[in-house]
């Protein structure tokens, strides 16, 4: 094996067997998988949940993870806000040529561990190579199974829910944005798993309404994304919003706005408010969860808007993220 | 908080106070704690032309779209440029008509591109007040040190004093200011002594957090009808500002007329390059017109506290943050794009 991706390991020839030997199989084995047919065949049955994700991520690997880590991420978490129990994945990767070959299997190791610690199968996959700088993306499919007692959707929201956030916002974006700018500090991106978190709530049997993972565009958006949904008026407090000291820190310093900054392993969710305790024990007692909190509730359903009260107490209006964001952040 | 501030503001049953202030910061800051809430309504906070986006007339914006086209050249810019409409159309819409046009997240890292892509020319699009020409001045210095060839600036230079006597002289419409803090690290809080003075307004330099806000409030609204000027930043903010900047913006570049978006042209407003650096500037001292393409647009007015951003007739129907007609609808610190993002 070369110590660099070429154009000949996306040739679907000899190359590419050996990469798929040397790394992917190396790393993904499992019974579906080894036999390399076409297509996987799984069984299942119930109702279905499927999502794919695609990650440019820039940088490949930054503090706290990496674009493999993430992409098992992403997508599984995806599944998960829809209830489901995620089960199998798919991935494709695009590789630049020039890629190492040592970068690419560090990657392709994160994935896997970070696929075992979700209980998913990655049952089938693909691999191009392009011209480029050594850059890689990865797709990921994913499918998992809903039960039937589950029925969350944005647009479940009702007066008198209360809304809950996992944990600290603002950290993945601030680690991708440090890692591009080279400011030097501690911050580590929050890119996890919350499949311990879900099945929790799931089978403490509280009645879900809504739940979201807090990705691009922020819980601004996401909170945006459910007034309009269900047309109605969630208030939130400012000072009930978990921002780590150094990520307020370096969005003050930056103009950023924790509102409105990328996440990779936390999400929201909206339940009557006499379950916040039992729904709080049960984030709280999860992996990644340590620092849930309530933030806010649904005041009434007259009009679709978020209103914030601030930690002075003033009050605001939140809208969806506005303008670019940050790009390749996920 | 002081509780006694807190009532007193709500409270408060005087003559009307206007309160301009004229930092973008400021106005994104009074939108993004709330504060106007906690305001009696005799209380009225209008937002200055502090925003240095919001104030570029469209020639510059043009210019820029013209240089992004020239054959081996690319505009370097900050974020917020990019869709500041010019006289046909933005940055980003001209993009996809071959513009080149490079973000970057300080000016210092243009530097790097000249050294990687020496047969490239890097036009800088240098926009700010007193806070950022310094940056500039860096740029520049670093830029004769490395002794790089392929940097060059567009400039739309402007410092405040001057736009605040002309708002003074021509509105007599607003009671105190809200002096800008960054603006005052860099030169001091003497600046705004003569203009207190000539106006008989109290300016107060003033933090950005919601708790120095609401003093600097209250400061004013006591301190109104006195030509004082009160320096509630003392953390940052000295008397004479840091001299060493002023030294270095002093070198690169002298006072000139500016024209100022809805405003006109207004002397010695601006910043250009001496001539002795002539061969950095990409045409800056000929950007005069401003030919704002919706003839509806009150920008102008919005800018000097004439009316609210809701008072325009555009104002979240035509004019829209995916769709701004104005400059102020299009920075996050512009008075429009706070008035339709923020106000509960």
């Amino acid at each position: 094996m070369t110590d660099r991706i070429t154009l000949a390991h996306g040739s679907g020839g000899r190359a590419t067997s050996e990469l798929i030997g040397a790394v992917f199989a190396k790393y993904f084995q499992n019974d579906v998988l080894d036999q390399m047919e076409d297509a996987a065949v799984v069984s299942g049955s119930g109702r279905i949940a499927m999502t794919t994700d695609s990650f440019v991520v820039d940088p490949i690997e930054f503090p706290g993870g990496d674009i493999g880590r993430l992409c098992v991420c992403g997508t599984v978490n995806d599944l998960l806000m829809s209830g489901a129990t995620p089960k199998y994945l798919t991935c494709g990767f695009i590789l630049e040529e020039g890629v190492e070959m040592a970068t690419l299997e560090r990657v392709v190791a994160s994935m896997a561990e970070t696929a075992k610690e979700a209980g998913v199968l990655i049952v089938a996959g693909d691999t191009k190579v392009i011209q480029g700088k050594g850059g890689i993306y990865i797709n990921t499919a994913g499918v998992g199974f809903v039960p039937d007692t589950v029925n969350v959707s944005s647009s479940h929201l009702e007066e008198g829910d209360v809304i809950l956030v996992s944990g600290e916002m603002g950290e993945h974006h601030a680690t991708i944005l440090s890692q591009r700018m080279e400011i030097e500090n501690d911050m580590k991106s929050d890119n996890a798993p919350l499949c311990e978190m879900v099945e929790k709530l799931k089978a403490a049997g509280i009645p879900l309404h809504a739940m979201r993972d807090v990705t691009r565009g922020g819980l601004g958006t996401v909170l945006h994304e459910f007034a309009v949904a269900s047309q109605c008026c969630i208030e939130i407090q400012e000072t009930k919003i978990p921002v780590s000291p150094a990520v307020k820190g370096f969005a003050s310093l930056l103009g950023l706005d924790p509102l409105y900054m990328g996440n990779e392993g936390k999400m929201i969710l909206a339940l009557p408010a006499k379950y916040a305790d039992i729904a709080l024990d049960c984030m709280k007692s999860s992996k990644y969860g340590e620092k849930a909190a309530v933030i806010g509730e649904v005041t009434h359903e007259k009009d679709s808007k978020v209103l914030l009260h601030t930690a002075v107490g003033g009050m605001r209006v939140v809208t969806e993220l506005i303008g670019e964001g940050l790009p390749r952040i996920c | 908080m002081k509780q006694e501030i807190l009532d007193y503001l709500r409270d408060y049953d005087g003559e009307e106070v206007r309160i301009m202030e004229v930092c973008g910061t400021h106005t994104a800051s009074i939108s993004h704690t709330g504060i106007r809430k906690l305001l009696s309504p005799k209380i009225k906070l209008i937002s200055g032309p502090g925003c240095p986006v919001c104030v570029t007339v469209t020639s510059y914006i043009d210019r820029c779209i013209e240089i992004a086209k020239m054959e081996e050249h690319v505009l370097v810019s900050f974020g917020d440029m990019l869709r500041v409409p010019g006289s046909k159309g933005s940055l980003r819409d001209a993009g996809a008509d071959g513009a080149k046009v490079q973000m970057v997240y300080s000016p210092l890292d243009t530097l790097k591109l000249c050294e990687k892509h020496p047969e490239t020319t890097y036009v800088f699009a240098a926009v700010g007040f007193e806070t950022t020409t310094p940056i500039y001045a860096v740029l520049l210095q670093k830029a004769e040190e490395k002794k790089i060839t392929n940097l060059k600036l567009l400039t739309s230079l402007k410092v405040m004093p001057p736009v605040i006597s002309w708002v003074c002289e021509n509105q007599h419409n607003v009671d105190g200011f809200l002096a800008p803090g960054h603006v005052s690290v860099i030169t001091g809080s003497e600046l705004f002594v003569p203009l207190a003075q000539r106006f008989d307004l109290p300016f107060v330099v003033s933090g950005f957090e919601a708790e120095e806000l609401l003093a600097s409030i209250y400061a004013l609204v006591r301190l109104k009808g006195q030509g004082k000027v009160m320096n509630l930043y003392p953390s940052v903010v000295t008397k004479e500002g840091n001299t060493e900047a002023q030294a270095l913006v002093n070198r690169y570049f002298e006072p000139g007329a500016a024209t100022w978006r809805g405003m006109g042209s207004i002397p010695d407003s601006g910043m250009y390059l001496r001539p002795d650096y002539e061969k950095y500037d990409m045409g800056s001292r000929a950007l005069d017109q401003d030919n704002v393409h919706n003839k509806a647009c009150q920008c102008a007015k919005v800018l000097t506290g004439q009316i609210e951003s809701k008072e325009c007739p555009l104002f979240g129907t035509v004019c829209t943050v995916e769709h701004p007609q104005g400059a102020c609808m299009v920075s996050g610190e512009g008075a429009c794009f706070t008035a339709l993002t923020s106000e509960a």
